[in-house]
């Protein structure tokens, strides 16, 4: 029975995360147990400049407990803006979001066509395989000194950034979505003097739709892994720059606040594609 | 035939580049031609260009020398006057069954109304007897109402010529006879050309008006072409009964087991490609206009 399974792995599921948390709070209590003070032989004034955690023997790592009761602040209060540098997550996150879209709406723009294109010409397809080769193995931050010199703005460097890593498999998925189109679904359009416009959206779109999204599918997960990263190295705002500045400010709970926001997150954009993937997959 | 070439094949051939470059040829220099309402049956073993007889004439592949001709016009290309009924039945999966017999109706009249089309669509669907599935997916439906999603979309379009390929090989026994049945009812009735590809000779006995034999490829050429002596009013049920229909069936399963191997070592004294051999074999002996003596 399919509810009962579901129930069994939701149970499962509660079980996993009950215990992890149960290790992760035996485990970072179990250091703050030993001293309590400064510790003897040390001078008061490094001891201070060092922070009361280095010194003491109690772990940095907060307790799931002090993570929890931060991300009821954060999510209480996500948009606050109290200058560059404490900005709330909701922002932090809608400026990395801002970026992957325009990036991404990009990439849809150029990697569907041209994906179309190399897809229906055998000699567009041979033409700029060696291009597409020598291209889509080459990791998107790589762009980033190249980017940031030519277009001088460091935002919409990592829009280029996030565009550069979501074209190939969208551009790739396509054109093998749109070559594979079976050959009789074209011969019925062919017999029904369709037009090569109409054909292209009436046959070769809806046949292809399926392998395209798988595309964008992959191209949303590699633009949010990208933009965490390219956020680090442009700084400013983002979620990326926002878990870089918490690491220089040493609060590990907003480090794991915003690596637990970012997974969500990017559940979130995939479950979007798949659902809009399952719309257009038809059954043969 | 003194009947008027409704469509006429005109010496076609068909070449294709093989390993090492040199080149088959698939068939060569075939000539037919066929009367307004009739319906014809193509039979050969695979390899003999069958289908890509069928292709030309549908204008998805071209001869390499030849003309096809259909009511006075020379094939160009694919186009509406010429409507393909696919042996895989080739619906569009992601429509309907009325959005394929639409997609085909509004192809037809462009400057139709969605109701117009609606409509038009309907009435061949219920032709079919597919009314009440209109807005089944083809995955919803079985192999036997997918083909009669075909045969409405071809109807649809009310085309001059209707091209057959095998339509009914993928379909069960009892299936297929109620299509054969379909078919041939709306054929006659709307006084439909056809051109029909098959393997099966009891098939080809119950629709065809005439049945254009072709050798063994490469190099096939027409054989012969048999004119049907069953009558044209022919029921399944007692078509066996009639007293040409053994002479017949034996003389096409004669030629497909022996001759349409030898055919070509041994053809008939004064055997033109233009005007091949034709036979009526019946029950009594009776010589063909061409003194062919195998015609009983």
């Amino acid at each position: 029975m399919t509810s009962s399974l579901t129930l069994r792995a939701a149970l499962v599921s509660v079980l996993l995360l009950a215990v992890f948390l149960l290790i992760w709070q035996g485990a970072t209590a179990g250091f703050g147990a030993g001293g309590t003070g400064v510790p003897s032989g040390m001078d008061p004034e490094y001891a201070k400049l060092m922070g009361l955690t280095a010194t003491t023997g109690k772990s940095a790592l907060p307790s799931p407990v002090e993570v929890g009761a931060g991300l009821w602040n954060v999510l209480t209060d996500p948009f606050y803006d109290k200058g560059p540098n404490d900005k709330g997550v909701g922002l932090q996150l809608a400026y990395s979001l801002g970026r992957v879209l325009i990036g991404y709406g990009i990439a849809v723009l150029v990697a569907i066509p041209l994906g179309f294109l190399i897809g229906m010409s055998a000699l567009m397809s041979k033409a700029l395989d060696p291009f597409i080769q020598v291209l889509k193995p080459i990791s998107p931050l790589a762009w980033m000194p190249l980017a940031l010199y030519t277009i001088k703005d460091s935002g919409i460097s990592a829009v280029f950034v996030i565009f550069i890593c979501s074209v190939w498999p969208m551009l790739l998925n396509t054109a093998f979505g749109v070559a594979s189109v079976r050959k009789e679904w074209l011969n019925v359009a062919r017999t029904l003097e369709v037009g090569p416009f109409k054909r292209a959206f009436t046959v070769i779109l809806p046949a292809a739709a399926p392998t395209i999204l798988t595309g964008m599918r992959i191209s949303i997960g590699i633009a949010w892994l990208v933009i965490v990263a390219a956020e680090m190295l442009v700084g400013g705002t983002g979620i990326g720059y926002f878990v870089w500045n918490e690491w220089n400010n040493l609060s590990i709970t907003n480090v794991i606040i915003a690596i637990l926001v970012i997974g969500v997150m990017g559940m979130l954009l995939d479950q979007m594609l798949a659902f809009v993937a399952r719309l257009v997959t038809f059954p043969e | 035939m003194s009947e008027p070439r409704y469509v006429s094949i005109e010496g076609i051939s068909r070449r294709f580049q093989a390993a090492g470059g040199r080149t088959t040829t698939v068939f060569d220099d075939l000539w037919f031609s066929m009367s307004k309402g009739e319906f014809a049956c193509i039979i050969g073993h695979s390899g003999c260009g069958k289908t890509t007889v069928l292709n030309i004439l549908s204008g998805l592949d071209r001869p390499d020398d030849g003309a096809v001709v259909v009511d006075g016009t020379a094939i160009e290309g694919p186009a509406l006057d010429r409507a393909v009924i696919f042996q895989s039945h080739a619906l569009l999966p992601w429509l309907t069954v009325l959005g394929n017999v639409a997609y085909a109706v509004s192809s037809r009249h462009k400057r139709w109304s969605r109701a117009q089309v609606r409509d038009h669509a309907m009435r061949f669907i219920e032709v079919v007897g597919l009314k009440g599935s209109e807005n089944k997916r083809p995955s919803e439906l079985s192999g036997g109402m997918k083909q009669r999603v075909g045969i409405a979309r071809a109807l649809s379009i009310e085309p001059k010529m209707l091209l057959m390929d095998e339509p009914f090989s993928a379909l069960d026994a009892l299936t297929r006879g109620t299509l054969q049945d379909e078919v041939r009812r709306i054929c006659l009735e709307t006084g439909q050309t056809v051109f029909m590809i098959t393997h099966d000779v009891d098939e080809a006995i119950y629709l065809a008006d005439r049945i254009v034999l072709m050798t063994n490829g490469p190099n096939a050429t027409i054989a012969e072409i048999v004119q049907n002596p069953l009558p044209r009013e022919r029921r399944r049920l007692d078509i066996h009964k009639q007293a040409d229909f053994y002479a017949v069936r034996n003389h096409l399963i004669d030629f497909l087991v022996e001759r349409s191997k030898t055919f070509k070592d041994q053809r008939p004294a004064g055997y033109d490609h233009r005007h091949p051999p034709v036979v009526r074999p019946t029950a009594a002996p009776q010589p063909s206009p061409d003194g062919d003596k195998r015609a009983a």
